[in-house]
């Protein structure tokens, strides 16, 4: 009886593990499968064009600038406030309050904040519907991310080099950024490429703050796509499933190689320093 | 330790660069809006792809840029009244309100087509019939002589300029509108719903006619640009752009262009309906 | 010697002031994200307390009413709050289970060299945009409820559910099979001398020793589900019924805003930040319950 039930669980497992690897390889398979064939130089570099064909250049090039603008905000803020948290704040209510308000901003749906730009920076702020509009609203959700992920690193910093440091002489900001932030730099570093995850693959937020202009941006002031964007609008207009795959291939790939780049600097970094 | 500084000093390299390309942006930005002025247009999804067209075509010989946001008509004119877009696009009539705060120009004409899957042997129904299918009184394709199956229907999104006009002109209101009926978002994501689906039926613009659906006689009149014309097609609208008054040269500029013969060819190639 | 000394002071002065200008600098940043929080707060329930507030609608009309028809002034929501609570469990009863097997499987029961390289693949997987899961769910998932189940609507609740279920499933084996991992080996081997199966030692012993670990993947992967809204746009067909099977199609919170906010203005973008606000209640009692519910467990 017992060996039966064994046998059955056993079997459950294989079966769950079967199903689900299989789900996630069709999904990659089909992607690559309808996609590959749009693939080509001219598709990646080119201009797009309204007329069909044409490329995704200009997707590329606004996703890039939203990685950049939001990471060049979030990146130092995060990094301060988690500073501010693991080395300056004495425990106590309001820093409970700052990690309750972070951890929440993590768990808020990104229609919400879609929501929320839409309103305050695209209307309020009357950045319209643009780049700018968008990275800054970027910059709220991947917030939360570099905080967290900056406080693990600083977690890891063994206290002996915060007190032979301040053994030394130096000040408190000395030891700071010539021990602390160093020794902390790979995990500091994950965060941030976590967050080039989280930007690449949002489109809710986007999509309600940067508009859908299909078209080369001339300037952060401009309403242009992200590629993630880009992907499901075709899929919505034109219903071309083909180009969606493409643009997903393209996609995919990105999020490969900043998986990649994160756990290679993070073992690099780790060797160099431990 | 000698590793840290290294990435610290790339860090600063490479947060130098991502600084001067910023401002890079910044001096090109001033650069154009010197040269070539912005012309924000929103709007319609179906005035949108040939918004495009046209605005392709104008900025290969004018040094503009023209900004094209497919958001909706109703979206379009709030922004046209409100100073969000320069022009906004309306595949609808204007309302009372709408005409006393902006100033519209028909570009072109268009009529709207009901579609169904390619293999429906049902080809030809009244204006009636659309009616009582939208409104949920005829359900199974076999009521119109066709194979026994559940009508699904395909709407736009309430705000739509497109959807808008369809119930104007076929007579029935939002609140009639068959509860399940799916609800798309565009032009195109209907026809992608009823070219997959061999019980939808839906509504589309003159423009995104192709192989991929059938498409439907009202009355026994065929959904063509010389029907409209000599009005025996009832679902034609206008499209228009509408502006605040006092808008700038070069919105001026495009709309003359876009009544010139050479944009109502691009009108025409598009698939709309000229106005001349 | 008088001057160097009255120098070093300075020196500290300024190093003194330094120090406490930047400890106040941090503070600020950190207050930043309680900024963030209340504005964004702040904003959505403003937005969407107005028309409740001003006494021209009734809040319970609006959770209850099943009409929503913004061009007649009429706005209910409930038919979304069904559909979003339908999709949500339902893509748990899928999700869970099988994400909770495959990581047992993965951390247990697989050879380590397959390990190795399924976990890193799955945990790319959850990097994935999602929208890609709902070009999936268009392109092979529909067409195939339509031509091979025979549904008049592809785009229903069963494809919304199989598609936010596929989308959990990394997420949850990611972050449950590090909940088992964590396990202590002693537990184990405890458990195996005592005569139990492999099988029984991890269901009876290492799943319940992972429990708040597991509990952390279902509360991500809920999180996740609920809060989806483009891959859902394009599969569930965005009907305003209130769903009575699986075959239905719907609309949940998340697909109205989305789909409405481009051109909703006055009253009609008020309702759709008020529909914000029972999404992040929503979300908010299921955090709660569930943190109480392993808190409970523990």
């Amino acid at each position: 009886m017992r060996q039966a039930k064994d046998a059955v669980l056993r079997g459950l497992l294989w079966a769950s593990a079967l199903v689900s690897i299989g789900v996630l390889l069709l999904i990659v398979g089909f992607i690559f499968y309808k996609g590959i064939g749009y693939i080509s130089f001219d598709f990646i570099f080119g201009d797009y064009s309204p007329t069909g064909g044409g490329g995704i250049l200009p997707m590329i090039v606004t996703t890039i600038y939203t990685i950049i603008i939001s990471l060049v905000i979030a990146t130092p803020l995060g990094i301060l406030a988690a500073v501010y948290l693991q080395e300056y704040a004495k425990q106590g209510r309001l820093v409970n309050i700052i990690r309750f308000a972070t951890e929440s901003l993590t768990g808020i749906p990104s229609i919400i904040y879609g929501l929320f730009g839409a309103v305050f920076f695209v209307a309020t702020l009357k950045l319209g519907m643009s780049i700018l509009a968008a990275s800054l609203t970027l910059t709220i959700i991947v917030l939360p991310v570099i905080i967290r992920t900056t406080e693990e690193a600083l977690k890891t910093v063994p206290q002996s080099y915060r007190e032979g440091s301040l053994a030394l002489g130096t000040t408190k900001l000395q030891t700071l950024y010539k021990v602390i932030l160093p020794s902390a730099m790979p995990g500091i570093l994950s965060g941030i490429i976590l967050s080039i995850g989280r930007i690449v693959g949002e489109s809710a937020a986007i999509f309600l703050t940067a508009g859908t202009v299909a078209a080369m941006p001339d300037s952060i002031f401009s309403s242009a796509r992200t590629l993630t964007v880009h992907s499901y609008l075709v899929t919505q207009e034109s219903g071309d499933i083909g180009l969606a795959a493409a643009v997903g291939i393209v996609l995919i790939v990105l999020i490969f190689f900043i998986n990649m780049t994160a756990t290679f600097i993070s073992k690099k970094l780790n060797k160099a320093d431990f | 330790m000698k590793v840290l500084k290294k990435t610290w000093l790339s860090a600063a390299i490479a947060s130098s660069f991502v600084l001067a390309a910023c401002s890079d942006g910044q001096q090109a930005d001033q650069a154009t809006s010197g040269d070539g002025e912005t012309i924000a247009i929103s709007g319609s999804t179906s005035v949108g792809p040939l918004a495009e067209k046209l605005a392709a075509k104008y900025e290969t010989d004018v040094n503009v840029n023209i900004e094209v946001n497919q958001i909706g008509s109703s979206a379009g004119i709030t922004n046209a009244m409100n100073g969000v877009s320069d022009i906004g696009m309306s595949s609808r009539d204007l309302k009372e309100e709408e005409k006393e705060a902006v100033e519209e120009v028909v570009i072109a004409y268009d009529g709207i087509v009901v579609v169904t899957h390619p293999s429906n042997s049902v080809k030809d129904v009244t204006m009636e019939q659309v009616k009582q299918i939208f409104t949920g009184e005829i359900t199974n394709w076999k009521q119109l002589g066709g194979d026994d199956l559940e009508i699904v229907v395909v709407s736009r999104e309430d705000g739509s300029g497109s959807r808008d006009a369809f119930q104007e002109i076929v007579g029935y209101s939002s609140g009639e509108l068959i509860r399940n009926a799916i609800v798309a978002s565009g032009n195109g994501n209907i026809k992608t719903t009823v070219a997959t689906n061999k019980h939808a039926i839906g509504f589309i613009s003159f423009e995104y006619i192709d192989e991929t659906i059938g498409t439907l006689n009202i009355n026994g009149v065929a959904p063509t640009a010389d029907n409209v014309l000599n009005n025996s097609y009832a679902l034609a609208r206008p499209f228009l752009f509408v502006h605040q008054a006092g808008l700038h040269e070069a919105g001026e500029q495009f709309i003359d262009f876009i009544l010139s013969s050479e944009g109502q060819d691009i009108v025409e190639e598009a698939g709309a309906i000229r106005l001349d | 010697m008088d001057t160097t000394h009255t120098d070093m002071t300075k020196a500290n002065k300024r190093k003194y002031a330094l120090e406490k200008f930047s400890s106040k600098l941090f503070l600020v940043c950190a207050l930043l994200s309680v900024f963030s929080l209340v504005l964004i707060v702040g904003f959505v329930f403003y937005k969407g307390a107005t028309p409740f507030v001003s006494g021209e609608y009734s809040f319970i009309n609006f959770l209850f009413a099943s009409d929503w028809v913004p061009s007649e002034d009429k706005f209910g929501i409930w038919p979304m709050i069904v559909a979003s609570l339908y999709a949500t469990i339902g893509a748990l009863v899928i999700g869970v289970p099988v994400g909770l097997f495959t990581a047992i499987f993965l951390a247990e029961i697989a050879p380590k060299s397959v390990a190795k390289i399924l976990s890193p693949a799955i945990q790319l997987l959850a990097g994935i945009p999602s929208v890609l899961y709902g070009v999936f769910g268009l392109a092979i998932i529909v067409p195939f409820l339509q031509n091979n189940l025979g549904l008049a609507r592809g785009q229903s609740l069963i494809a919304v559910i199989i598609v936010l279920a596929i989308m959990m499933l990394p997420t949850i084996v990611t972050v449950s099979e590090t909940a088992i991992r964590a396990v202590p080996k002693a537990y184990r081997e405890g458990s195996l001398a005592l005569g139990a199966s492999q099988i029984g030692t991890i269901f009876k012993v290492i799943v319940p020793a992972a429990k708040s670990g597991i509990l952390a993947a279902v509360v991500l992967g809920l999180g996740r589900a609920i809060g989806e809204t483009m891959a859902v746009i394009l599969v569930a067909g965005n009907a305003l019924i209130v769903p009575t099977s699986l075959t239905d199609s719907v609309r949940p919170l998340t697909t109205n805003i989305a789909l409405e906010m481009g051109y909703a203005a006055g009253t009609h973008q008020e309702m759709l930040f008020a529909t914000g606000i029972v999404l992040f209640s929503f979300i908010l009692i299921l955090n709660f319950v569930l943190s109480k519910l392993s808190k409970g467990g523990q």
